[in-house]
């Protein structure tokens, strides 16, 4: 032991070696060493978040399980959470406000849970894209992994609740005399141009909030504002009657009113296309594909840095 | 166990000495939100936010410089001990030359992706054991297929199920030490080129210690170089053949096991 222990040592101050003396990245380059945590090219790191697809679904479905794995209920919680949710807001702007304004009950009712829930689906990305980074920080300093994976995670977490809440829709749907057609196929596209939206939301404000952590106090507030601009709880162009066109027409360009209105369109009877804004796929997918895009690169531009906390 | 390891290192080292790991002259500053008083109000918070332009510590920020220039060149077959007392960055230093945490100045290349022993971060105790085991594998970077085929081992080797039926039950129900075993069979489940081991990772009770001691030791054999972090100078002196002794950041000496813990020992005062 001592021997070799012995060579080891002298060679790391004087034994005359053909390294001796070589700058530390030509050494590098000699031997083929990369740089630790350098950031890899954009379709480099596209392959490398794809090899972690497992990882992603596994996480948020973990998170999702551990949310009620306390309660007696335990995952009935799932269902009967976005239930009373939905009593709520139907109580205070149906009952109290009567804010249905001319939309008769059974659209309305219908009408105020698809929009609470696909908003939520929304507001509740942005809320743990913000702290995908900053609150992880702990599975960021130990494990190696595409940074991408965590934000999408939680994005695909809410888009399994998301799912559960679907079933309270369409019992209120069918409650509502809204029976299953056709039409109904058409919250797929939806909510998955939704579902690509919310994950480049998530991904930018998960950048945001890694260096400003503060965001994740400030971001409630700039979502309920966002929600009161959107016509959840009523519908914008019932509201806007004898406003500027192009006032209406820039209210429904707003990407959570498009997705909402999509989702109404395909599952409410009373809900016709003359609420849709015009060419309103082409607008749900520039949305999605352009926030998605560009949410991905800017997240991706920060790679490196997000151990540093 | 020594004579088999120098045995194996000295064959390694009759070719040439290949760097496994370079650093070079490493700096990693840690920054630090709210450090300074009255800064945790919801106003405070708000300004913060608006003040981004201005230097860092008009923002409340704190800057913590816990690596200061330290540079190494590690060869494969080394075994090398980390020491240094409490928060003198040892760990900061596996951090860094994993990748994990990004340099302030200076780089540490790499052969291969260095991976620092250990899940825990990974891992949810509201879920049980059995999905743990997936999810840490999954984020260690196995596959499933891999997991299903180690998944046995691993429950096997913490011992959980000794006790009866405790890998189904969340990992809240487990005591420390129950999950401190699952913790490391999971972590210990993986081979690794360059592999770092933080302290205090063999927990438990005492035939738990030796098994995990154990395992350690394949994955030593496996790995192509080792760093040990620890405040254990017999398990240095068992393990590693080259000593990094840091203190406040600062690489104080580098050099054979028995030399650097001789000066480090005169320096504890032990």
């Amino acid at each position: 032991m001592s021997e070799t222990t012995h060579d080891g040592g002298v060679a790391l101050g004087a034994a005359p070696s053909p390294d001796e003396g070589l700058p530390a990245d030509r050494l590098a380059a000699k031997y083929g060493l990369s740089v630790s945590g350098a950031r890899p090219p954009l379709m480099e790191y596209v392959r490398q978040l794809w090899g972690r697809r497992h990882f992603i679904l596994a996480f948020s479905q973990a998170k999702l399980t551990a949310q009620y794995s306390q309660a007696k209920l335990g995952q009935v919680w799932q269902v009967a959470t976005p239930l009373l949710n939905a009593a709520v807001y139907y109580f205070i702007f149906g009952v109290i406000l009567k804010a249905s304004r001319g939309m008769g009950h059974d659209t309305y009712i219908p009408f105020l849970v698809i929009g609470v829930f696909v908003f939520t689906f929304t507001q509740s990305s942005v809320m743990a894209g913000v702290r995908a980074i900053s609150g992880n920080l702990g599975l960021v300093r130990a494990l190696h992994f595409p940074r991408a994976s965590l934000p999408i995670s939680f994005a695909l977490q809410q888009l399994q609740q998301l799912l559960f809440s679907m079933v309270v829709v369409f019992l209120v749907a069918i409650g509502f005399g809204n029976y299953p057609g056709l039409s109904w196929l058409l919250i797929v596209p939806a909510l998955v141009l939704q579902f690509l939206f919310n994950s480049g939301l998530a991904l930018i404000l998960a950048r945001l909030g890694a260096k400003t952590p503060d965001l994740a106090q400030l971001m409630p507030f700039v979502m309920r504002t966002w929600m009161y601009a959107s016509g959840v709880m009523f519908s914008i162009s019932g509201m806007l009657v004898g406003k500027p066109e192009w006032v209406i027409r820039l209210m429904q360009a707003n990407p959570a009113a498009v997705y909402m209105d999509l989702v109404r369109f395909a599952l409410i009877d009373g809900y016709g296309a003359s609420h849709l804004p015009p060419h309103v796929w082409a607008l749900a997918l520039f949305w999605a594909v352009a926030v998605f895009g560009g949410g991905f690169v800017y997240f991706w531009k920060a790679e490196e840095r997000y151990g540093r906390g | 166990m020594a004579d088999q390891n120098s045995g194996r290192r000295a064959a390694r080292n009759d070719g040439a000495r290949v760097p496994t790991v370079i650093a070079d002259e490493l700096h990693i500053v840690y920054r630090v939100n709210g450090a300074k008083s009255g800064k945790g109000s919801a106003t405070a918070a708000l300004s913060r936010i608006l003040k981004r332009g201005s230097d860092d510590s008009a923002r409340g920020v704190r800057k913590v410089h816990a690596v200061r220039g330290v540079s190494f060149v590690a060869y494969r077959g080394e075994a090398i001990g980390l020491i240094g007392s409490n928060g003198s960055g040892k760990s900061t230093l596996l951090r860094a030359i994993a990748g994990l945490l990004p340099a302030e100045k200076g780089r540490v290349y790499t052969d291969g992706q260095p991976s620092l022993l250990g899940v825990n971060a990974a891992l949810m105790n509201d879920l049980t054991g059995e999905r743990n085991v997936i999810l840490g594998g999954l984020a260690m970077g196995m596959s499933r297929e891999e997991i299903r085929g180690r998944y046995q081992e691993i429950v096997d080797f913490s011992g959980i199920n000794e006790k009866g039926d405790f890998i189904t039950l969340p990992m809240r129900t487990y005591s420390s030490g129950m999950a401190a075993r699952l913790r490391f069979s999971i972590a210990a489940a993986k081979d690794h080129d360059v592999l770092m081991i933080d302290e205090a990772l063999a927990t438990g009770d005492r035939a738990f210690q030796k098994r995990s001691e154990e395992r350690i030791r394949e994955l030593r054999k496996e790995a192509g170089t080792v760093f040990l972090v620890s405040h254990n100078n017999k398990s240095i002196r068992d393990t590693c053949d080259r000593v990094l002794w840091l203190e406040r950041g600062e690489l104080r000496m580098d050099g054979p096991t028995e030399e650097v813990l001789k000066e480090y020992e005169k320096f504890t005062g032990k």
